[in-house]
């Protein structure tokens, strides 16, 4: 690809590279933002300094226009950019649902000076935001919310509960869906943003099958959301919601490829605990089938990636592909931290305590959190009736728009 | 679908508007009811090979137009969706590679331009016994003479000429031998689904030092990844034939006073198939792809093309029974051509078990 070699890239390349090595503190190398099963913990000065430092380059949010915040790169630039900072052991302190859904939502539908508000915030990763979306009665059924917002005047109220709101409990600002017409489905629902820090909102954290969780349940008694913070129009938010959604699954799927995580590979695990014949082959040779079965569709999946990611530069159209990624990449996911389990045999069962390394723990972990794959973001079933209605053009009975 | 380039969407364009004129899945009805021998309709095959499509991978130096492999998988996809019977993965692809990685310029010089313009047929002669085993060699050459018994040989009847496995000083070889030679003999093979195919027996066959191809046991498996492919890729274009097909059927057929397409039940089933078709996609051209590129990666996406492909075309065409009923079960309908077709095509160059176990051996598992 043309892209990689420019002449121009590669002085880009040397120019970040030296600004890694300067800024990018050595006692950070191989750490990481907490992920989702972790808890989180207070940021070290040296982390703050990071933080800082990115957020004043834009390059958290590296291909976000530069007049709010961002980095104003081009997409082969980003690409250096993480390049780089995986090469000097760094990571992206800027992150959460600002950065991968709200952001790019904001940036597509808000106003102007909606943008000149919330946009530089989460480039320089000083607000953390949480999606109001799911309810106890409107999971899969996202359409049917009944958190409702009344026109006072110059603001919204807002009554209601939220569920599954991940990280509502350190999050500053909320972007919420509320129905604003109780006569329609769709038709009803508006998208407003509103500080969590006020009296009516209340946040209680659900504990999870995999132990404590970042999902909370977020209360609104009277709530206040300023009429300026209405994104879109009244009864206009169903639209920019599907749209948000699209970011969180392309985000849930790693459709850029990095599917396949961290860590060592199934395949030497299962070599380190089950054993190999004379052969050098994994001795459970049924296991050895399923993984290798497991790790040719993760091959085809991200191929796929790349296939999707062509197609779309060269293509006229979108491509079709991209709309079976979210199932095709969490069955595939979920399927290894099931083998993951079955490789450790009883060392994977463990719950916590010295009897147990901290891999084998932390699989137990991520295989229980890891049933949320196909539940969140539109379940499994959900994702399937999209393909039906909207790719292959079948009737739709369930009316999930 | 892969971003083409202009010769590539042009060889495509012309390969899908000749399949829907002149070889619908009604013409390979025809050309089964006619238990022609061969196995496909000569007359459809002289055309295709004025089209050129003989000699897609072929250097220009002998009759070819040097495409590629991934434009010769645009080909082979548009004939898969009708089903359209020929020599062309055998002969075009299979025997033309052979010559092309290991012949020496007198055996270039002597086939492959007639395998381009479609005047003889090349044939794979590899198998022994009722599962691909290309290390498994029997026969052999001693003294100047090959004996052996080849089975499931594509296009057996058709060919001119084999490229044949055998053993020499306990290496594997592979041989040009002529189908007239003295010590050949044939029988025909009468497969569900109807396609060409023999067994090959060689007995005393002279086989001279021209005989021999340049590569051994390497340039066997070389040979084979890019039939692989190729085979893939007509397989690809007979699984979302089925598919569309079936899918068609969804919208149209009404029981309980609607469509059946409106039950959730057959609507995640479709779903699941049109995913396994865009992830095998993938992986055809990928596997396509790396074989233009020369890449080292050749071995395990041909395998990975091979296997995927073959899981995706079994559920295609089971469920393409199955959704159609039973009419799907009538030979007058097409299901079971492509049901048949896909059991035949997953057996050709190895199945799914055989590619997964080949794709873990590549990868020290």
């Amino acid at each position: 690809m043309a892209d990689f070699g420019g002449t121009d890239l590669e002085a880009f390349r040397k120019e970040v590279r030296e600004w890694v090595a300067q800024n990018f503190p050595a006692s950070l190398k191989g750490a990481g933002v907490s992920a989702l099963t972790e808890e989180r913990t207070e940021p070290t000065p040296a982390m703050e300094a990071w933080r800082k430092a990115v957020g004043s380059k834009g390059w958290g949010t590296p291909t976000w226009p530069k007049e709010y915040g961002g980095g104003g790169l081009s997409s082969a630039e980003a690409r250096v950019v993480s390049g780089e900072f995986a090469r000097a052991g760094a990571y992206n302190p800027i992150g959460g649902m600002g950065v991968m859904m709200f952001g790019p939502t904001l940036l597509e539908y808000g106003t102007e000076a909606q943008k000149q508000e919330h946009i530089p915030p989460i480039c320089r990763g000083e607000v953390q935001w949480c999606q109001g979306f799911s309810e106890p009665g409107a999971g899969s059924d996202l359409a049917a919310l009944s958190t409702k917002a009344v026109d006072k005047g110059d603001h919204f109220q807002i009554d209601g509960s939220k569920i599954w709101t991940s990280g509502a409990q350190y999050a500053d600002w909320c972007f919420c869906l509320v129905r604003t017409d109780t006569s329609k489905k769709h038709e009803g629902i508006s998208f407003v943003l509103f500080t969590m820090h006020q009296p009516g909102v209340e946040v209680r954290p659900i504990g999870l099958i995999a132990g404590s969780s970042p999902f909370c349940e977020t209360f609104f008694t009277g709530a206040r959301a300023e009429k300026k913070d209405l994104v879109g129009p009244l009864n206009g938010g169903w639209t920019i919601a599907k749209r948000l959604l699209q970011h969180e699954r392309s985000g849930l799927t790693g459709a850029g490829g990095s599917l396949g995580g961290a860590g060592k590979a199934l395949e030497d695990l299962a070599k380190d605990y089950v054993g190999v014949d004379a052969k050098g082959r994994i001795a459970d040779s049924d296991l050895r089938t399923r993984l290798t079965t497991n790790a040719m569709n993760m091959r085809a999946f991200q191929q796929t990636a790349v296939r999707a990611m062509i197609e779309a530069k060269g293509n006229a159209s979108p491509s079709s592909a991209t709309s079976i990624m979210k199932n095709a990449g969490t069955e595939l996911l979920q399927e290894r931290h099931e083998m993951t389990l079955e490789i450790m045999g009883c060392q994977g069962l463990g719950w916590e305590g010295d009897a147990f390394s901290a891999a084998e723990l932390a699989a137990v972990r991520g295989w229980l959190f890891g049933k949320a794959f196909t539940i969140f973001g539109g379940s499994h079933e959900v994702q399937a009736n999209i393909v039906s209605k909207r790719i292959l053009g079948l009737p739709d009975l369930t009316q999930s728009k | 679908m892969a971003v083409l380039t202009e010769e590539q969407s042009m060889l495509r364009d012309a390969a899908k508007s000749w399949v829907q004129e002149k070889s619908p899945v009604t013409a390979f009805r025809k050309m089964r009811d006619s238990g022609v021998e061969v196995g496909y309709d000569v007359a459809a095959w002289n055309e295709m090979a004025e089209m050129g499509w003989a000699g897609v991978v072929i250097p220009e130096e002998y009759g070819g137009s040097n495409f590629g492999y991934l434009s010769l998988g645009l080909v082979l996809e548009e004939l898969g969706r009708t089903l359209t019977a020929s020599p062309l993965i055998a002969s075009g692809l299979g025997g033309a590679s052979a010559l092309i990685l290991g012949g020496s310029d007198a055996q270039k010089q002597a086939w492959l331009p007639k395998i381009a313009e479609g005047s003889a047929i090349a044939a794979l002669a590899i198998d022994e016994g009722p599962h691909h085993a290309p290390d498994k060699v029997s026969a052999e050459v001693k003294g100047g003479k090959l004996s052996g018994k080849k089975v499931f040989v594509l296009e057996g009847m058709a060919a001119n000429v084999f490229v044949v496995s055998a053993k020499s000083g306990g290496k594997v070889e592979l041989y040009l031998v002529p189908a007239d030679a003295a010590g050949v003999s044939r029988t025909k093979l009468s497969l569900a689904d109807s396609r060409g195919a023999a067994n090959v027996e060689f007995k005393d066959v002279a086989v001279g030092d021209d005989a021999k191809l340049n590569g051994g046991a390497e340039l066997l498996e070389k040979v084979l990844d890019r039939a692989r492919a190729g085979l893939a890729a007509e397989m690809l274009g007979a699984a979302t034939q089925a598919f569309e097909v079936t899918l068609d059927y969804l919208k149209t057929r009404v029981q309980f006073g609607q469509v059946i397409g409106s039950f959730q039940a057959l609507q995640h089933r479709a779903a699941k198939m049109f995913t396994e078709l865009e992830l095998s996609r993938s992986a055809v051209e990928a596997a396509l792809a790396a074989i233009d590129a020369d890449s080292a990666e050749v071995p395990e996406l041909a395998s990975l093309a091979k296997a995927k492909m073959g899981d995706t075309f079994h559920l295609v065409s089971n469920e393409m029974v199955q959704m159609h009923g039973g009419i799907g079960m009538t030979d007058a309908h097409d299901a079971g051509f492509y049901l048949k077709r896909a059991r035949a095509a997953e057996a050709a160059f190895g199945n799914q078990a055989y590619h997964r176990d080949r794709y873990a051996r590549i990868q020290g598992y």
